[in-house]
């Protein structure tokens, strides 16, 4: 099972900003074990946020970014209390969704 | 006799300059990456491990005592390393808790000390415990003990051991923390002996490093200062590395923490 | 099987496939060894300098394992961007797409290989406006 990610919203005037932290190795394949042997690689391929059920931004994404992501994005006409949903897949064919309500 | 006057004041003034420049943008880079951090992520698990129930006798560490009662977290970072009576010895935090994972959770000493360092994949229970712990002390001000003979003691042997060169290249500590405009690489060093320098210092630990992705703590970072420096690496929770925290910490002291940092 | 049962069979199951986001994830554009290519897997055409492409990035990272990059595009309409870290074995870092009810900004963590220029290329109308940033990378410390 995939661990949680973190959501944080600040509603502001113009905008809601929502910052994700999300729990990933973001492996390249390039980087060695202590044993010499290369661990495989392994991240991050797909993404989507969601307000209220429906898909407001999607990204696709590379090994280049770094362990452990943190993506900040700006939303229009999010209120407190809107459901919003943060979904990834990566290149195994894990999947880990989180739901939040905006603050 | 002017002219001259004027090729050198042009170049008293452009030789800084560069350097001056590769200084801010490092800081905005700092900034950068403090805003933009995983270190949260170790809070939060750390909070899930300090409520978990473990050791023979099953029980979580919410009762630890780190200076300012049983299971009193806010400012408790801020205010170590300090005296405890029950040990009669100071004790930073991961020594406090490691006393705790014994005398409370039952646990052996062997046990508890099996894995203090983490990795990138697995960070360490005090790796965990400490960022959360830490982590209840953003905006305290940083008043380690600083009155109790033995925290006099500490601080003067961690004082004496900072200056104290030994080792096969016969460093201390001072040698790349005791002096200005000392560099490794594109790294400034600062002065810990010196309480400007030392208190950002003190305000920023423990933290994530994004170089390896773990995030580390003083025990380790003292740990691999020695290391560095061609020593025998000194023992977790032992009285050298409660003496260094103790001077550091109190050379420090008064800067506001910050919590947990994130640093390359 | 009967051919009416094979086509219940097929029918019901694109029914029980999962339905994919409208962005999946472009193999070609990911694995290109150069921007110029990864840009042409995505469909991206020929893009003017744009001043409207606000990139936010550290000059100097002390360390090329996290470099923050915030992008914000004031080109209006813009419905995707796309992130390039030019000297990277494979250059294309992310690409955003935007409904109307997202804003185009996007901040990300990347990792940059070596000092190199960061790009972002944003789709506004059918037409591609670019700008980019240059980061340097550099190492700090004892190297632990």
């Amino acid at each position: 099972m995939a661990d949680p990610m973190k959501i944080r919203t600040t509603v502001g005037a113009e905008y809601t900003e929502v910052r994700v932290l999300m729990v990933h190795p973001m492996e390249t394949g390039q980087r060695k074990d202590s044993g010499g042997n290369l661990i495989p690689i392994h991240f991050i391929q797909e993404m989507s946020v969601k307000l209220n059920g429906k898909t407001v931004l999607e990204g696709q994404i590379s090994q280049a970014v770094s362990r452990n992501p943190v993506f900040s994005f700006r939303l229009k006409g999010a209120k407190s209390g809107d459901k919003l949903e943060i979904a990834w897949l990566d290149n195994r064919g894990e999947r880990n969704r989180t739901e939040t309500a905006i603050a | 006799m002017k002219r001259l006057a004027v090729v050198l004041a042009a170049a008293f003034f452009s030789l800084p300059a560069p350097a001056q420049d590769a200084k801010k943008e490092i800081e905005k880079y700092q900034r950068m990456i403090n805003d933009s951090s995983p270190a949260e992520l170790f809070e939060l698990e750390g909070e899930s491990l300090w409520k978990k129930p473990q050791g023979p006798r099953n029980v979580s560490l919410e009762r630890c005592d780190l200076g300012m009662g049983p299971g009193v977290l806010k400012g408790a970072y801020a205010h170590l390393p300090r005296y405890f009576q029950d040990t009669d010895r100071v004790m930073d935090l991961e020594t406090r808790l490691l006393h705790c994972m014994m005398s409370l959770q039952g646990r052996s000493r062997e046990e508890a000390t099996r894995r203090v360092f983490g990795n990138e994949d697995k960070p360490s229970e005090m790796e965990l415990l400490s960022a959360y712990i830490a982590g209840e002390s953003r905006g305290v001000p940083m008043q380690p003990g600083t009155k109790h003979p033995k925290e006099i003691a500490a601080y003067e042997l961690g004082r004496k051991l900072f200056f104290f060169r030994t080792g096969p290249w016969d460093f201390s500590c001072a040698s790349c923390h005791g002096e200005e405009g000392k560099r490794i690489r594109m790294q400034d060093l600062p002065v810990l002996s010196e309480p400007a320098s030392a208190r950002p210092v003190v305000a920023t630990w423990p933290a994530y490093r994004v170089s390896n992705s773990q995030f580390k703590t003083m025990q380790w970072r003292i740990n691999d200062c020695y290391r560095q420096m061609r020593m025998p690496e000194p023992n977790f929770a032992s009285e050298l590395t409660n003496a260094v925290n103790l001077f550091l910490t109190t050379t420090g002291q008064g800067e506001p923490y910050r919590g947990p940092g994130t640093k390359r | 099987m009967n051919p009416f049962r094979r086509k219940t069979l097929a029918a019901l199951a694109l029914l029980l496939v999962p339905l994919r986001a409208l962005a999946a994830w472009n193999k070609e554009a990911f694995g290109a060894k150069s921007a110029g290519e990864a840009l042409k897997s995505l469909g991206i055409g020929a893009s003017a300098d744009s001043k409207d492409i606000l990139i936010e990035a550290p000059q100097i990272a002390e360390n090329g394992a996290v470099v923050p990059v915030e992008i914000t595009s004031n080109v209006p309409g813009t419905r995707s961007i796309a992130v390039v870290v030019e000297k990277n074995p494979f250059p294309l870092v992310a690409k955003f797409d935007f409904s109307e009810s997202a804003l185009p900004f996007v901040k990300v963590n990347v990792k940059v290989g070596e000092s190199s220029f960061v790009r972002a290329i944003a789709e506004a109308g059918g037409k591609y406006y670019t700008a980019s940033r240059e980061v340097k990378v550099t190492i700090g410390g004892c190297g632990g």
